[in-house]
């Protein structure tokens, strides 16, 4: 079980409690499309990719954005056995979606410098690594269910 | 996924923007790699301290990015611009190659941090990748 420290609990929660999910989600889908794009293999059904422009002007890619950042609330609601919480959507992602695992962790990257710039000089050291710490969990417990 | 002309003045655009805070970021970068990735201080052991925000922290992570400073200049040919930075990291340092990675990714978080707008999906795209090139080049002597 992952053991987490109050003060990373209090970041973490920070962290959320002042996300514009709209904005961060469009974003960080945005860039991990244009930054590692062997990940558009998953999204043709999402309209225009063509290019950093139509990608970032795609609304169909600003609503998962937004809809997979409200997935990390669960794992925020239940920090304490994170790797449960996600086994469902484990399954699917392994079985139904057919999402290569390293995708999760190339989006937390994206994710973590979205983050990051939005935070500034707020974006601690500290912070960091409990964002960090937290990703990790999530992605591993996403990976999880694969067979 | 090598480096297309555009790309490579997108590169040298952003780093002459970023020439002012090199340093900042240089030392922020190898401080959040200690930190994040404790495993790293492996590298470090014969330091007072390898902690993050220490001066021999700081001090390294200014002379990294000084190095990277110097691969945008060779940006043409970093296979032969670095190769006596290769040997070195190949026979002496022989840091495991899945650091340079860690680095590059607390790099791009520092940028990001200090040049929120300018920073866009596609300068960090180019950038990227000119740092896993740059990995490249000093690992090219490691076996």
């Amino acid at each position: 079980m992952v053991e987490w420290t109050d003060s990373e609990r209090a970041i973490i929660n920070s962290i959320f409690s002042n996300l514009d999910y709209e904005e961060i989600g469009r974003k960080s889908l945005c860039r991990c499309l244009i930054v590692y794009p062997w990940t558009q293999r998953y999204f043709g059904a999402f309209g225009n990719l063509y290019n950093a422009e139509t990608i970032m002007a795609n609304p169909l890619i600003a609503a998962h954005g937004t809809k997979i950042l409200h997935g990390l609330d669960r794992a925020l609601k239940n920090m304490d056995d994170i790797k449960n919480t996600y086994a469902e959507l484990s399954l699917l992602h392994s079985d139904k979606l057919h999402v290569d695992p390293d995708n999760f962790r190339l989006l937390a990257d994206c994710l973590t410098v979205v983050i990051a710039a939005k935070m500034g000089t707020a974006f601690t050291v500290e912070t960091q690594v409990a964002w960090q710490k937290f990703l990790s969990v999530v992605v591993s417990a996403l990976g999880r269910q694969y067979h | 996924m090598s480096l297309s002309a555009k790309q490579k003045a997108t590169v040298k655009d952003f780093f002459g923007k970023m020439a002012t805070r090199s340093d900042d970021i240089g030392a922020e970068a190898l401080s959040r790699l200690v930190a994040v990735y404790p495993q790293t201080k492996s590298y470090f052991a014969h330091w007072k301290s390898a902690s993050p925000g220490s001066a021999p922290v700081r001090k390294h992570g200014i002379t990294i990015m000084g190095g990277v400073y110097d691969a945008v200049g060779k940006i043409d040919d970093l296979k032969a611009g670095l190769l006596s930075l290769s040997e070195l990291h190949a026979f002496m340092l022989r840091v495991d190659p899945v650091n340079f990675k860690l680095l590059a990714h607390c790099m791009l978080v520092c940028m990001s941090m200090v040049f929120p707008e300018e920073f866009t999906p596609q300068v960090h795209v180019a950038v990227d990748k000119f740092l896993a090139q740059l990995a490249l080049a000093l690992c090219e002597k490691y076996r």
